[in-house]
């Protein structure tokens, strides 16, 4: 098998959404492996983008934006609308 | 064996009554799922009167549209796709606020196909960020910076946890449409955050 040039930090981050997701066809998937295992600025740029993901997850999604009480006067309003 | 006091059967039930016109039930689904369904409107609006317009809006159109519920789904799921959609109708209908260009937020490449500046560690965990209520507020006003198109698909993918096919129906658009908005947000969001993150503030 031909060593074929890596692919690029671009084409990596380009396509890094169909490679977390597991959509690249095997030989694309083994490509992205390839460059990952030399290029440290991708390994840490696919970290903090999945902690970006569950940043965004956990932040609007905290506990204290809970509603707690029923709010009465919106309930009385869309109860009036039907 | 589905039991008696599951969600299915508790939502048969409200169902059938719902669907008998009886005003009670609709009242007792009102109550128990308007909390719910604020603090998801709550994440496409910054003004808390549009949040709530949307769920009114989102109740009336559950109202009428009681005979379509199909006894497979929950009513909960329901109601949230419902409350999605009023939403979404609402952001259309109203004139879009100036936004920044999401360009100057993604990553910059040479000429040979390295990112410019490299990409490097961030000091702690979002988990352990997280703690602190300055990091929930500055991830917060970071999504609320993404340009609309962006910021819903994140919202809708990564919050909301629709699928890419049910995200792209409802916006009228096609599955790698979505995709690449989403990455392209996911993209900008984590440009915005990483100074915080890197302790540059």
């Amino acid at each position: 098998m031909s060593a074929a040039p890596y692919i690029t930090c671009r084409e990596l981050i380009t396509f890094l959404g169909d490679y977390l997701a597991g959509e690249l066809p095997p030989a694309q998937n083994h490509e992205f492996e390839r460059h990952l295992a030399v290029c440290a600025s991708c390994v840490q740029y696919i970290a903090t983008y999945q902690e970006t993901i569950r940043m965004a997850k956990t932040a609007m999604t905290a506990p204290e934006l809970r509603i707690e009480d029923v709010p009465e006067d919106l309930v009385r309003a869309i109860l009036a609308s039907i | 064996m589905i039991s008696e006091s599951s969600p299915r059967a508790d939502d048969a039930a409200l169902v059938a009554k719902l669907r008998s016109g009886d005003s009670g039930a609709f009242e007792q689904l009102v109550r128990r799922d308007t909390p719910r369904l604020l603090r998801v409107a709550r994440r496409f609006f910054d003004s808390e009167e549009d949040a709530r317009d949307a769920v009114q809006d989102a109740f009336v159109a559950a109202f009428r549209s009681i005979g379509d519920f199909e006894s497979s789904a929950l009513l909960s799921t329901w109601l949230h796709r419902i409350v999605i959609n009023a939403c979404l109708m609402k952001l259309r209908s109203r004139r879009r606020k100036p936004e920044e260009d999401i360009e100057q937020y993604l990553p910059r490449f040479l000429e040979d196909g390295h990112q410019v500046e490299s990409s490097a560690a961030w000091n702690e965990s979002a988990e352990t960020a997280l703690q602190r209520a300055e990091t929930c507020n500055i991830v917060r006003a970071a999504i609320a910076r993404l340009p609309e198109s962006y910021r819903v698909v994140l919202t809708l993918r990564d919050i909301e946890e629709l699928t890419t096919d049910e995200v792209a129906q409802m916006l009228g658009t096609t599955p790698n449409a979505v995709k690449i908005r989403l990455h392209r947000g996911r993209q900008a969001l984590r440009t915005l955050l990483d100074p915080h993150m890197r302790g540059k503030k």
